[in-house]
């Protein structure tokens, strides 16, 4: 087990409860995600497990190893990517990665990483003059160049334009191709289900819901999303939940949930309950003004356990 | 538990705590890996990327090189030892005028006097341009003569001195005889004049202002930008690192104190008595005080605004007491006790008998001790108060 975690609480004085009782097994060799909203506690966690932040009571271990007794050897094992960090803008490209490379027993070769980053062209620029995702590609080879076992990444892509989300994703393939471990938070469900193998999400400082993104879409019921809306010009207009009552009986149908002036429906198999909905409003007398379907997503698995999206401040 | 090497290794021995290398073969397996890193890389590294940092920083320049020259340059020029100052005289425009003028031009190099019409003449003196006005009365006194009022100000050195030699230079024009023959020598030795007095209080003032800016500022912007959290983050000792940046101040002092001295020396024809190496050590001693004093400001901060009040805080009871623009013996006797136990007074005067009397450093351990202390306290509170987040 590469990372394992029980009853990890943290209570900032006076009493706010960024964790409240986390438990984690991350295995050798996987990509796990935390997600959750902001403040839901995630950094909060990583930051724990990255021994930068004592937890108020819980054990952490990492490869068997704790922080109390071996911090120092652990610190040769883990490449960390923080939420937001600064690099001095002074200094170049080449000349903070192999800042960072003088801090390890066996760094990586600065050339190699720069390469791996497509950071070869820029290793001269100062760090001052880089595109962000430049940035946050070279924080992410300040983590690798430690040629660590365990990555850790807070959100490393948020604020990204798509194309550089695309290549850190790659970048942290790549790494994990050679049999490394990652963990890394977002609060894009995309990401998440693009790159880990597993996932726990976190809300208010708990997991409430653990596995691989098939699994937690599969807990849904159904993988696919109807969305509607009707204009309701109909003589016996019955009141919202009577019309949910409805859209719940029809065939296939697993949950019903509204959501910005759109009903939802969670299917099973959409070619079975399209026609019965659509009987169903005709002989309401009403009128479809919209109608899509698409893939259920982990957005879905989220709003359906917290009846929140994810991007909202909770 | 021993972590499983998944690069095909499989050479630990179950139970055992993993050696370095095998746990360092980490991922890679890879080829590239580059050389194993000795034990003092990390401080290299840290010092090589603190000096390119400073030096690409034009402030810098500025502030720690080019300001200090520019301060004692301008002192310098301002405060010069002028060949005897001539005092300036003005002669209110009044009947009789033209005669005192006549007799204060018999010795013109005692006294440099102008006809001025008299409200300009009590202008100009208000305003310091001249010295001393000399305004003729109406009526004759017993010499024939007329009668002469002093407009003087007895609050301004040079004003006294003006009348005593107006009234020396126009008493004699008028007859006056000296009973007692005198006869001068002029003495002006480098060493006493306000620029060599200047140039060490400069050198310690330098000293501590990059030292608190140098190593205060830096380490609060370090931990703004969560810096310090990605260092403490990696394997890096942190001792390694505040030694570096202590050490970046030790480098700089050096060219501090030679191009101050350098500036002296070329410019002004200071001369150095003591010991350079005594100097030096001097030097190192005030910046490790002044690194402390940084590290301390820095401990807790986590906003550079509020930092550069509490540096300036620390600095400016010393600006004002230590003696940097003129000696502390102007204060009251009663706080000389307090102003000596402040680092940058015991700095100063260390340097000041060092350079100007040529003090060995023997001669100066309450100084020395002064400093040490502050060094010493100054780094055990830092160290047990400095959050690295």
């Amino acid at each position: 087990m590469a990372i394992e975690c029980r009853g990890l609480r943290k209570t900032y004085d006076p009493k706010v409860e960024a964790l409240r009782g986390l438990d984690l097994e991350i295995r050798e060799g996987e990509c796990f995600g935390l997600l959750g909203p902001n403040g839901a506690g995630k950094t909060t966690a990583i930051e724990i497990l990255e021994g930068l932040l004592k937890p108020t009571s819980g054990d952490v271990r990492i490869f068997g190893h704790s922080w109390q007794t071996d911090a120092h050897e652990l610190r040769e094992w883990l490449g960390i990517s923080l939420q937001e960090t600064r690099l001095a803008d002074k200094l170049t490209v080449r000349e903070t990665i192999e800042l960072f490379a003088s801090f390890y027993r066996r760094p990586r070769s600065t050339k190699e990483v720069l390469a791996e980053l497509g950071l070869a062209e820029k290793s001269d620029a100062w760090v001052g003059k880089l595109s962000g995702g430049q940035r946050q590609r070279l924080a992410v080879a300040t983590a690798l160049v430690a040629n660590p076992r365990i990555l850790f990444l807070d959100e490393p892509t948020t604020g990204l334009d798509p194309q550089s989300r695309r290549q850190l994703w790659e970048i942290i393939r790549e790494f994990q191709r050679h049999g490394g471990t990652v963990l890394l938070t977002t609060h894009y469900m995309d990401e998440a289900e693009r790159l880990c193998n597993r996932l726990a999400i976190i809300d208010y400082g708990q997991i409430i819901a653990a596995g691989s993104p098939a699994e937690l879409i599969e807990r849904l019921g159904g993988q696919h999303m109807v969305e509607f809306a009707i204009g309701n010009n109909s003589h016996d207009a019955r009141s919202g939940r009577d019309s949910q009552q409805v859209w719940r009986g029809l065939p296939g149908v697993e949950a019903v949930h509204a959501d910005d002036g759109l009903v939802c429906l969670t299917v099973r198999q959409p070619h079975v309950t399209i026609p019965a909905l659509l009987e169903a409003i005709s002989r309401q007398g009403a009128q479809l003004l919209h109608l899509t379907t698409r893939q259920a997503s982990l957005e879905d698995v989220f709003v359906r356990l917290t009846g929140r999206h994810l991007r909202e401040e909770s | 538990m021993t972590p499983p090497t998944r690069t095909g290794h499989t050479s630990n021995l179950a139970g055992v705590t993993p050696e370095p290398s095998a746990a360092a073969a980490g991922i890679a397996g890879r080829n590239g890996a580059a050389k194993p890193n000795a034990r003092w890389s990390a401080y290299w590294h840290l010092l090589i990327a603190r000096t390119k940092e400073m030096q690409r920083e034009p402030e810098v320049i500025f502030w720690v090189f080019l300001f200090p020259l520019l301060l004692a340059f301008g002192l310098g020029i301002a405060f010069r030892s002028r060949p005897a100052s001539v005092p300036s005289v003005a002669i209110a425009a009044r009947a009789g005028a033209e005669a005192v003028l006549q007799m204060a031009q018999r010795s013109p190099q005692s006294l440099h006097a102008q006809i001025v019409p008299e409200a300009e003449a009590l202008n100009g003196f208000r305003l310091g341009r001249y010295d001393l006005v000399i305004v003729p009365g109406g009526e004759t006194g017993s010499t024939g003569g007329p009668t002469l009022e002093y407009r003087y100000d007895p609050a301004r050195p040079e004003s006294v001195l003006a009348r005593e030699q107006a009234d020396n230079v126009l008493q004699a024009a008028a007859g006056r005889a000296n009973p007692l023959p005198t006869s001068a020598q002029a003495s002006s030795e480098p060493g006493a004049r306000y620029i060599d007095f200047l140039i060490p209080g400069l050198l310690g003032m330098n000293l501590m202002n990059s030292g608190m800016w140098g190593v205060g500022f830096a380490l609060v912007d370090y931990r703004q930008r969560k810096l310090l959290k990605r260092y403490v983050a990696t394997p890096m000792r942190r001792s390694d690192f505040l030694l570096a940046l202590t050490s970046s101040r030790l480098l700089l002092m050096i060219i501090e104190l030679a191009l101050l001295l350098g500036f002296g020396i070329f410019v002004f024809h200071m001369r150095v008595a003591g010991s350079w190496l005594a100097i030096v050590l001097l030097g190192a001693l005030g910046a490790a005080a002044f690194a402390g004093l940084g590290l301390l400001t820095a401990s807790r901060a986590q906003k550079i605004e509020s930092v550069s009040g509490l540096i300036n805080l620390v600095m400016m009871p010393m600006w004002v007491f230590s003696g940097v623009f003129f000696s502390y013996e102007r204060f009251p006797a009663v706080v000389h006790p307090l102003i000596r136990a402040l680092p940058l007074t015991a700095l100063n005067d260390a340097l000041r008998a060092t350079i100007l009397e040529g003090a060995p450093l023997s001669a100066q351990l309450g100084r020395l001790a002064v400093l040490l202390i502050w060094t010493a306290m100054s780094f055990l509170l830092a160290l047990s108060w400095f959050r690295w987040t």
